[in-house]
C-alpha cells in the first residue's frame, strides 16, 4: 500500500498541476482574501454579445456606468452557445466574474446551483419592472437577475404584399389561416415560422399556446391540442412551407426579406436587418388569438444581468451598483433605443413607444409578455424539449395533435 | 509469446538434482545478467512514461470520469457544491427504458451501416480509378479531399442550403431537368431526413476512405498483376483473386475506424436536422449531447455516452481479433 502511494503523488502532483495551472491563468482577479473595506478599482464582467453592433453598445453603456462608479470594467465576450457551459466551469473553479450576463431560461438552472447572489442583499431596486421581467428573473421568491431591456416576438407582415392581395392583417386564428391561404402563391408562402427541433421552436409556439389558456407545465389540455392544430393545419394546407420544421428564426427573416414569405413569426432584433431593404415596407401586430376577446400572450425575452457570489462582498456590492446602473431609466431607454429592444420598466413604455412607433407593438406586448421559467423554474429544459417534440411529431403527421401531445407529455 | 513458452520448459529442468550443480557451475555471471536485463527492463518502462501520462491524463480520466458520472445524480449544482449524490443504475434505467432509445438506437444504426456501405463503395471505387495514369490525376486527387479539409459546421450548412426544399439548389436544378414539380423535403420529412444525413456523411466520409485504400493499392506488387495476367487474371478476376486479397489489412482498418468515427458523428446531425423532424435523425450521439448540454442531465447524458462507448468497443474488440489473427497467419 505505502509503495503504492508513494508512487502515485508525482502523478497526483502533476495532474494537479495541470488542473490547476488552467485556474490560476484565468483567476482574472476574483479574490477572496480581501476586507469590505477594500476600495474596489476593477469589475470584471462576462458577457454573450459578441458581435456588432451589440458589443458596442453594452460595452459603451459598462464603461458609462463604471466611470460612474470609479470602476474600470474588465470584460469578456464569449459566443452565445458557450456561455452557460463556461459560467459551469467557472463555478466550479471558483473564478465566477463580479457581473454576469444570462439569457432570462437560463438564470434559474444557474440560480439553482447557489453560484448567485439574491439582489435583495445589496438593496437593489425591483420597481416598476414588468412582471413577467421580474419573474425570469426570480429564482425560489427571490430576485437574483434584472434586465434593462427585454423583447418578445410578434407577427411581421409585408404592407405591400397584403395591400395587393386585399387583405388586413389578422387578428384572430380563422383570419390568420384565411389571410395565409390567400397570401400563399407561386413560391410564396402566406406566413413563416420556426418549428424546428430546438427551444426556439417551442419559443415561436408559447404566443399561441398561452394566449389559449395552454398550460406549459400540462401539455395534455384542449387548449393546447387547439394552438397545436392550428400551427399543423397551416402547414398541412401549405400556408407555410413545412421547411419551417428545420428553420431558425433567422431562416424565417430570410424568407420574409426575399418575399416568399408575406408573413412572419419573429423578433425585434431582426428589424435593422429588415431595415437594411429600403424596398420592405413591413408592419408588426400581436400574434393572433383564437377568439376576439382573448389576451395575446407572449414570451419574454432578453438577458438578465447578475451577482455571482465570488466571496468578496466589496466588489460584489460594487458589482450589485453595475447592475442597479445598467437598470437605470436612462440606460434603459438609451440601450432600448440602440438595439431594438423593450425597456423592462413599465413606467418607461409609454415613452419608448411614442419615441419608436416601430416598437410600439412590442411594447405593448412586454406589458404581459410571461417568463418561460415563470411557472417551471428549473424544469424548463425538459419541458420545452417535449413541447417541440409534440409540434414535430404533429407538424410530421406523424401524430395528430392530442396523440403527439399526450406521448410528449408522457415521455 | 516466447517468454511464456520457454517458462515451463526451463522449469521442468531445474526439478531434476542436475540442474542444481547445472546452476551452481553458471552461478556468477547470472545475477549480473539479471541486473543488467533489469535496467534495461525499466528504461524500457521509463520510454513509455509520456504515453501512460498523456493516456491517463486526457484518455483514462474523462472515460473514468465519465463512468462514475453515470452513477451519479449530476446537475447543474455539482459544478457550484461539488456535490453530486450516487443513484446506481438510475441514469441507465431512465435512459435505456426511454421511448426514444429505441428510435436512436435504429438510427445509430442505419446510420452507421449506410454511411460506411457508402463511404466504402465510393472510395474504394475512386481508390482503383485513380491508379490508372492519366493526365491531371494528382489535381483531381487532391481536389476530392476538399470534403475532409472543410470544418464540418460548415459542410453541414452549406449542405442545409443545398437541401432546403424551397430554394435549395439540389431541388432547382433536379426542377430544370424536368425530373421533379415541387421541391423534395429532404430535410423535413420523417423518411427522407435519415437518408439525406446519410447522403452527406458519405460525402464527408470518401476523402478518407479513398487516401487509405488508395494507399493501400500503391503497396501491391506491380508483378502480382503481371504475373496474374499472364494466367489470365484481368480486369474482375485480378480485383477478386489479387487486389482484394492484398487489400484485407487495410480494408479491416478502413472499416473498423470508420464504424467507430460514425457511431459518434455529432455535427453533421445537429448541423443538419438537430435530430428532427420528430426525432427521425435522432442517434445515441445526438440524444446523449441533448441530454447533457441542453436539459442539464449530466447523469443521464454520460449513461447514454457510456452505452455508445460499450457498442464501440465491441468493434474494437473485433478489429484487435481480427487484427490478432491476421498476424499469427
Amino acid at each position: 500500500m505505502k509503495s503504492a502511494q508513494r508512487t502515485s503523488r508525482p502523478l497526483a502532483l502533476a495532474m494537479a498541476a495541470m488542473v490547476g495551472l488552467p485556474l490560476a491563468l484565468s483567476g482574472c482577479g476574483s479574490s477572496t482574501a480581501a476586507s469590505s473595506t477594500e476600495a474596489v478599482t476593477e469589475i470584471s464582467v462576462m458577457d454573450y454579445y459578441n458581435n456588432e453592433p451589440d458589443k458596442s453598445f453594452i460595452g459603451d453603456a459598462l464603461t458609462k456606468c463604471g466611470t460612474q462608479l470609479g470602476v474600470t470594467v474588465k470584460r469578456e465576450t464569449v459566443p452565445g452557445k458557450s456561455l452557460v457551459s463556461k459560467v459551469l466551469q467557472q463555478s466550479s473553479s471558483k473564478t465566477l466574474p463580479d457581473v454576469l450576463m444570462l439569457d432570462n431560461p437560463d438564470l434559474q438552472q444557474i440560480a439553482a446551483t447557489g453560484a448567485l447572489a439574491p439582489l435583495a442583499d445589496f438593496k437593489v431596486s425591483t420597481e416598476n419592472f414588468a412582471e413577467g421581467v421580474l419573474s425570469a428573473g426570480t429564482y425560489k421568491d427571490k430576485v437574483y437577475g434584472l434586465a434593462p431591456t427585454v423583447n418578445t416576438i410578434a407577427l411581421f407582415y409585408n404592407k405591400d404584399i397584403l395591400a395587393k392581395a386585399g387583405v388586413t392583417p389578422p387578428t384572430t386564428w380563422d383570419e390568420l389561416k384565411e389571410a395565409s391561404a390567400k397570401l400563399t402563391a407561386g413560391d410564396q408562402y402566406g406566413l413563416a415560422f420556426n418549428a424546428n427541433p430546438t427551444y426556439e421552436g417551442t419559443w415561436q409556439f408559447l404566443p399561441v399556446m398561452w394566449s389559449n389558456g395552454g398550460d406549459e407545465k400540462k401539455i395534455d389540455t384542449k387548449e393546447t391540442e387547439q394552438a397545436l392544430q392550428l400551427w399543423t393545419d397551416l402547414v398541412k394546407s401549405g400556408s407555410v412551407s413545412s421547411s419551417a420544421l428545420n428553420w431558425t428564426q433567422a431562416d424565417v427573416k430570410d424568407q420574409f426579406l426575399a418575399g416568399k414569405a408575406a408573413m412572419m413569426v419573429n423578433g425585434p432584433w431582426q428589424i435593422p436587418a429588415l431595415d437594411k431593404q429600403p424596398t420592405l415596407q413591413y408592419g408588426v401586430v400581436k400574434i393572433p388569438v383564437r377568439e376576439a376577446g382573448q389576451t395575446s400572450v407572449a414570451p419574454l425575452g432578453g438577458e438578465v444581468w447578475t451577482v455571482p457570489q465570488t466571496g468578496n462582498k466589496a466588489r460584489q456590492a460594487k458589482a450589485a451598483e453595475m447592475v442597479a446602473c445598467l437598470n437605470s431609466d436612462e440606460n434603459q431607454l438609451a440601450m432600448a433605443t440602440a438595439r431594438n429592444t423593450i425597456p423592462s420598466k413599465t413606467t418607461l413604455s409609454d415613452k419608448f413607444a411614442s419615441d419608436n412607433p416601430k416598437l410600439a407593438t412590442f411594447t405593448e406586448l412586454i406589458k404581459t409578455a410571461r417568463a418561460r421559467t415563470g411557472q417551471l423554474g428549473e424544469e424548463w429544459p425538459a419541458q420545452a424539449t417535449k413541447i417541440y417534440t409534440a409540434i414535430q411529431s404533429s407538424l410530421t403527421g406523424n401524430a395528430s395533435p392530442a396523440d403527439a401531445l399526450k406521448q410528449a407529455q408522457g415521455q | 509469446m516466447s517468454l511464456a513458452t520457454d517458462l515451463p520448459h526451463s522449469k521442468g529442468q531445474t526439478t531434476g538434482g542436475a540442474a542444481k550443480t547445472h546452476g551452481l557451475g553458471t552461478g556468477q555471471p547470472a545475477p549480473r545478467r539479471r541486473t543488467r536485463q533489469r535496467r534495461e527492463r525499466l528504461f524500457q518502462w521509463l520510454f513509455l512514461v509520456p504515453a501512460v501520462v498523456y493516456m491517463t491524463l486526457f484518455f483514462g480520466y474523462p472515460v473514468v470520469k465519465n463512468v462514475v458520472m453515470s452513477f451519479q445524480e449530476y446537475t447543474t449544482s455539482t459544478f457550484f457544491t461539488g456535490e453530486a449524490p450516487w443513484v446506481g443504475f438510475a441514469n441507465y434505467v431512465t435512459v435505456l427504458s426511454s421511448s426514444l432509445f429505441s428510435t436512436s438506437l435504429l438510427n445509430t444504426v442505419l446510420f452507421t451501416i449506410g454511411s460506411i456501405v457508402g463511404q466504402f463503395v465510393i472510395g474504394l471505387s475512386l481508390a482503383i480509378f485513380f491508379q490508372r495514369k492519366f493526365p491531371l490525376n494528382g489535381i483531381l486527387r487532391s481536389l476530392l479531399l476538399l470534403p475532409w479539409l472543410l470544418p464540418l459546421i460548415v459542410s453541414s450548412a452549406v449542405w442545409r442550403w443545398i437541401l432546403d426544399k424551397d430554394s435549395g439548389a439540389l431541388n432547382r436544378f433536379l426542377g430544370d431537368l424536368g425530373i421533379i414539380d415541387t421541391g423534395i423535403p429532404w430535410l423535413t420529412s420523417t423518411s427522407l431526413a435519415l437518408i439525406a444525413v446519410v447522403g452527406v456523411n458519405i460525402w464527408i466520409g470518401i476523402p478518407f476512405n479513398m487516401t487509405i485504400l488508395y494507399g493501400g493499392l500503391q503497396e501491391i506488387p506491380d508483378e502480382l498483376y503481371e504475373a496474374g495476367s499472364l494466367d489470365g487474371a484481368t480486369g474482375w478476376k485480378a480485383f477478386r483473386h489479387i487486389t482484394w486479397p492484398m487489400l484485407r489489412p487495410v480494408v479491416s482498418v478502413v472499416l473498423v475506424l470508420g464504424v467507430v468515427y460514425t457511431l459518434k458523428v455529432l455535427d453533421i446531425i445537429l448541423g443538419l436536422t438537430n435530430g428532427g423532424p420528430a426525432n427521425s435523425t435522432q442517434t445515441i450521439a445526438t440524444q446523449s449531447y441533448n441530454l447533457s448540454f441542453h436539459e442539464f442531465k449530466f447523469g443521464e447524458g454520460a449513461a447514454l455516452g457510456n452505452v455508445l462507448v460499450i457498442i464501440s468497443l465491441v468493434f474494437a474488440v473485433l478489429y484487435l481479433r481480427a487484427s490478432r489473427r491476421a498476424v499469427d497467419e
